[in-house]
């Protein structure tokens, strides 16, 4: 019970200072700290030392370790990458970095709608600036990422619903349609419909033939996984709403400055992602996830999550915050909850909520008028190049596209190789989750991107496909 | 020095909602032009858009200047109360400890932040590898075989465990098993993830020395018992000794048992997952790893499982062959997924370099002196009028002790809600417990290693100080706070739906108040 082998006290451990530790025992009535684990079995005990590395304490000498570590990794501010589908990498206002690193909001965790008034009311702005994104009444605190919204949105309609069946856009993101799947599983049907081949979009017939009257709702992307707009959010409603189910839409909430609203197409609940909102990639920790509905009782009573609600203080014009419904939650009623809430990604939803209100209405529209401009310039010069068409699908998309490299005669893994060379992160190799398109692969470009940097690309792959023949 | 209660008054700004900060015109910040080679080849862009999906009306987002926005916040940032400012200790089974700030810088650095999840393996070696190697650390802590780092918190770890639970007995034929057992001490989403699995929950409750019998156990499991769920030491911080016992009773009925150690911080170096005979275990790195809270996320559940269930995980799980770390997607039993790509980076990363800070004798100091600070705690605490501890009388506790207010209640009326808002206004947290309430009007306080004595003292007398005044003027316990950012809400609103409002707009619309 030494401090440690060189006999300093752990800066993190104040209590380890051998005389304070000795007061402490005595106050307690007992010798030495062994006795307060009485309870825990001779045969339970961990006999032995933990077999982990040699510490190190200095915070210099840990400074250096991770450091040199994570020298080995490269990154997308010295290569210029074009990877997307699922994460998304925008332009990060230093406001955002600055009030997520504040110790208040990042130390703060469960108090009172009291001392944490300041956690309550960002959270409460955070959902108010989504709403007025989405066209929404409600938002929630947000769950972990979209992979979890999309999940807790579709099992939020089969209980609206009390039906069993949700049928899901083929042209989702795997991923997420593999967290949906486990998180349904065995309590909820899953059924796909299919896309057309030509344009991505949603197969109306197919749709139309599995809609039933055990069919809870229909859950698509807008944009797609694969970057297309699907234009046929009205239809695809109303086909659901005609037969007693819900539209269910996951969105990308940076192209809401210029495409309409999943709200406005008749969507009941919309889901999705907030990353891209104020969050670097993270190596994937970057990602929140939302949920939006209309403020209907039938729908509010229905969220699993948080929902912080402005209220009335004993002082005129003071505004309070507090949880509206708690008694919907598992906190409140473990099992009879909504699904379950804990910890999930509050700082990033407060950060996004920092954006929004830095980026404003004309910042929202010139972000997505500018993606949208980038992504087509870099579409068009790509389809330049022979052998490569870009893209595959013949819809507007925004932000991410398929590009064919079909005709090249090259795997998506050799050309990504060479890119990787001329310090270019290409775009996600498909062919696993999409074999059917064969050699194609995901491209995704945003604000951050100039035209020097996919002309750079332009330049590489003509480079490569030319150096070929 | 002599603790003393300080004369302390939170920052309060009377800070509007964002929305009425707007002002049009205004810009918070430009995004990168377009340059103009781009627009001569694409025009604007959205013209491609079909009429339908244009969006014709702008958000009604505020337009606020910069320095606007960011005073803004931090004026929201002073009006809460993070670990970083007060003595945490009391938000009870969270584990509030130092989360070290040479974390939060190697965290925010380029080679962490700007990465990107799909690259090749080959660019993210460094990330791999603390991946891999706090998984190594992570199986020794735990006696386990696979770490995964893919839940997003406990409550997705949990989810995750019930699933494997769930395959694992699918794969055997043995769909039939319907049923999870869990304890009222166990955290709430043990009981809440288990339903959403489509299991009915059996919640165990505890005797007089507030431990589950193992009678009471053995009457709850059977040929339908597809698992156990369960904390240890519970929220009670009482260490059940027969859990070798529990763990062999579910095995032998063909149950799998999956243990939450969200909160592990007593007993790291001491006991083990393993030879409790658990087959899946997590521990939150935001709790007893150090990772900061962050107001509730993000965080990560590290899910650990036995041998038998490594091919259950949800993929991909980061491996080393010698030569290089790669990511494994080859498992044929997999869940699939539970969250986007691999979990949340940044808090591994703060986890791995916690534990390279203290090493293995380290942790166990962390341990058990965060075991000796809440058994000091507890002394003191039980010499206050009006509180007591509950169960297992005359015995130590491990990292936490779920106390009551209820003597001071019958006595004075005041509540644990009251004394909670009371303690706001010395600066300090203190929360009730996780909901039922089957110890009366408790509280849960957990100290970790982090707080000196002095803090801990300073603490006991604010406890000691509102203790006081309800037995003086309960009134002014039960109209707390004064020095807090706002006073008493009105929580009638909260629950009314033709008055709830979760967002600006609708508070507008209901209130009938022009925007």
């Amino acid at each position: 019970m030494s401090p440690q082998k060189n006999g300093k006290v752990h800066p993190y451990i104040p209590n380890s200072v051998p005389e304070i530790k000795a007061k402490m025992l005595e106050e307690i009535g007992i010798n030495s700290i062994d006795e307060l684990y009485a309870d825990i079995p001779e045969n339970l005990r961990f006999k032995r030392e933990l077999d982990l590395p040699e510490p190190l304490p200095s915070e210099y000498a840990l400074k250096r370790h991770v450091e040199k570590i994570l020298s080995k990794n490269r990154t997308c501010k010295d290569n210029t990458n074009f990877l997307g589908g699922g994460c998304w990498q925008h332009y990060v206002p230093a406001i955002c970095d600055e009030i997520n690193q504040r110790s208040e909001f990042l130390t703060a965790y469960a108090g009172e709608p009291y001392e944490d008034h300041g956690r309550f009311q960002a959270l409460f702005e955070y959902q108010s600036l989504m709403a007025e994104l989405v066209d929404m009444d409600v938002v929630n605190v947000p769950t972990y990422d979209w992979c979890q919204a999309a999940s807790t949105s579709v099992r939020m309609a089969v209980r609206i619903t009390k039906r069993n069946t949700i049928l899901i856009s083929d042209t989702v993101s795997p991923e997420r349609l593999s967290a949906i799947k486990n998180y349904c599983r065995p309590v909820v049907t899953v059924q796909m419909v299919n896309h057309c081949p030509k344009t991505g979009m949603m197969d109306l017939d197919d749709l139309k033939s599995k809609m039933s009257s055990d069919v809870a709702c229909i859950y698509f992307e807008n944009p797609s996984y694969l970057g297309f707009i699907e234009s046929q959010g009205q239809i695809i409603s109303g086909i659901a709403h005609e037969k007693g189910a819900l539209s269910v839409v996951g969105v990308d909430p940076t192209s809401l400055g210029v495409v309409v609203p999943p709200s406005n197409y008749g969507a009941d609940i919309v889901c999705g992602d907030i990353q891209g909102l104020g969050m670097h990639v993270n190596y994937g920790g970057g990602l929140a996830g939302f949920i939006a509905t209309r403020d209907e009782k039938e729908f509010v009573m229905e969220y699993p999550s948080r929902l912080f609600g402005i209220t009335r203080t004993t002082v005129e014009g003071e505004y309070g915050f507090g949880d509206v419904a708690y008694e919907r939650t598992s906190f409140a009623h473990r099992e009879e909850g909504k699904e379950f809430v804990g910890t999930a990604a509050a700082l990033w939803g407060i950060t996004a909520g920092v954006y929004l209100a830095l980026m404003g209405p004309e910042g929202m529209q010139e972000l997505g008028k500018t993606i949208m401009q980038k992504s087509q310039y870099a579409m068009k010069k790509l389809s330049e190049i022979e052998g490569i068409k870009a893209p595959l699908f013949e819809s507007p998309h925004f932000k991410e596209f398929v590009v064919d490299f079909n005709d090249t005669g090259k795997t998506i893994k050799d050309i990504n190789t060479y890119l990787l060379d001329n310090n270019i992160f290409g775009g996600k190799d498909l062919s696993i989750e999409f074999p059917e398109l064969g050699n194609c692969a995901l491209y995704c470009v945003t604000e951050i991107h100039t035209k020097e940097d996919i002309d750079h690309l332009v330049q590489a792959l003509t480079c490569l496909t030319q150096g070929e023949e | 020095m002599k603790p003393k209660i300080r004369n302390f008054h939170q920052a309060k700004w009377d800070e509007p909602i964002i929305f009425e900060l707007s002002a049009k015109g205004e810009r918070g910040i430009l995004i990168p032009e377009v340059e103009k080679e781009i627009e001569e080849v694409v025009g604007d862009g959205v013209s491609v858009i079909p009429e339908n999906m244009i969006r014709k009306k702008l958000p009604a987002l505020p337009e606020i200047a910069q320095m606007k926005v960011l005073k803004h916040y931090l004026r929201l940032s002073q009006q809460c109360l993070g670990a970083d400012l007060n003595v945490d200790l009391g938000q009870g089974t969270c584990t509030m400890k130092y989360s070290p700030k040479i974390n939060e810088v190697l965290s925010r650095s380029c080679e962490v932040c700007e990465l990107h999840p799909l690259q090749e393996e080959s660019t993210v070696q460094g990330a791999l590898q603390i991946m891999y190697s706090l998984g190594e650390f992570l199986k020794e802590i735990s006696g386990m075989n696979q770490f995964t780092f893919q839940p997003g918190g406990g409550s997705s770890a949990i989810f995750a465990m019930v699933s494997i639970i769930h395959a694992y007995h699918d794969f055997k034929g043995e769909s039939e098993r319907d049923e999870i057992v869990t304890t009222i001490f166990s955290h709430p989403s043990d009981a809440a993830a288990a339903a959403v699995k489509g299991y009915k929950v059996i919640t165990l409750y505890p005797d007089e020395n507030g431990l589950v019998e193992v009678e009471a156990l053995k009457k709850a499991v059977s040929n339908r018992t597809a698992g156990l769920l369960i904390t240890n030491p519970e929220d009670t911080g009482i260490f059940n000794p027969s859990i070798a016992e529990f763990t062999e009773i579910v095995h032998d009925h063909g149950g799998l048992c999956g243990y939450d150690q969200a909160n592990a911080n007593g007993i790291l170096g001491v006991t083990r997952s393993k030879e409790a005979g658990f087959d899946l275990c997590f521990f939150n790195l935001h709790k007893t790893f150090s990772a900061p809270h962050g107001c509730g996320g993000p965080a990560v559940g590290a899910l650990g499982v036995t041998e038998e269930l490594v091919n259950y995980l949800p993929v991909p799980l980061v491996d080393f062959d010698g030569k290089k770390y790669y990511l494994n997607y080859n498992l044929p039993k997999t869940i699939g997924k539970v969250r986007g790509f691999y979990g949340v980076f940044p808090a591994i990363l703060k986890a791995y370099a916690w534990i390279m800070s203290l090493g293995g004798e380290g942790l166990k100091e962390a341990a058990t002196i965060a075991v000796l600070n809440n058994n000091y705690i507890l002394k003191k605490v039980k010499e206050i009028k009006g509180a007591t501890a509950p169960y297992a009388k005359g015995r130590h506790r491990i990292e936490q002790v779920r106390y009551s207010w209820e003597q001071l209640t019958k006595e004075t009326g005041v509540t644990t809600e009251d004394v909670t808002c009371r303690m706001a206004d010395f600066g300090f947290h203190l929360w009730s417990s996780h909901h039922p309430w089957i110890v009366p009007q408790p509280f849960t306080i957990e100290p970790t290693e982090s707080y000196s004595k002095d803090e801990i003292d300073e603490y006991i007398t604010g406890l000691k100080k509102v203790v006081e005044e309800a037995y003086e003027n309960p009134e002014k316990v039960k109209n707390a706070p004064y020095n807090s950012v706002i006073h008493k809400i009105d929580h009638s609103t909260l629950d009314d739906p033709e008055k709830w409002a979760i967002t600006w707009r609708s508070y507008l619309k209901k209130y009938k108040i022009k925007g």
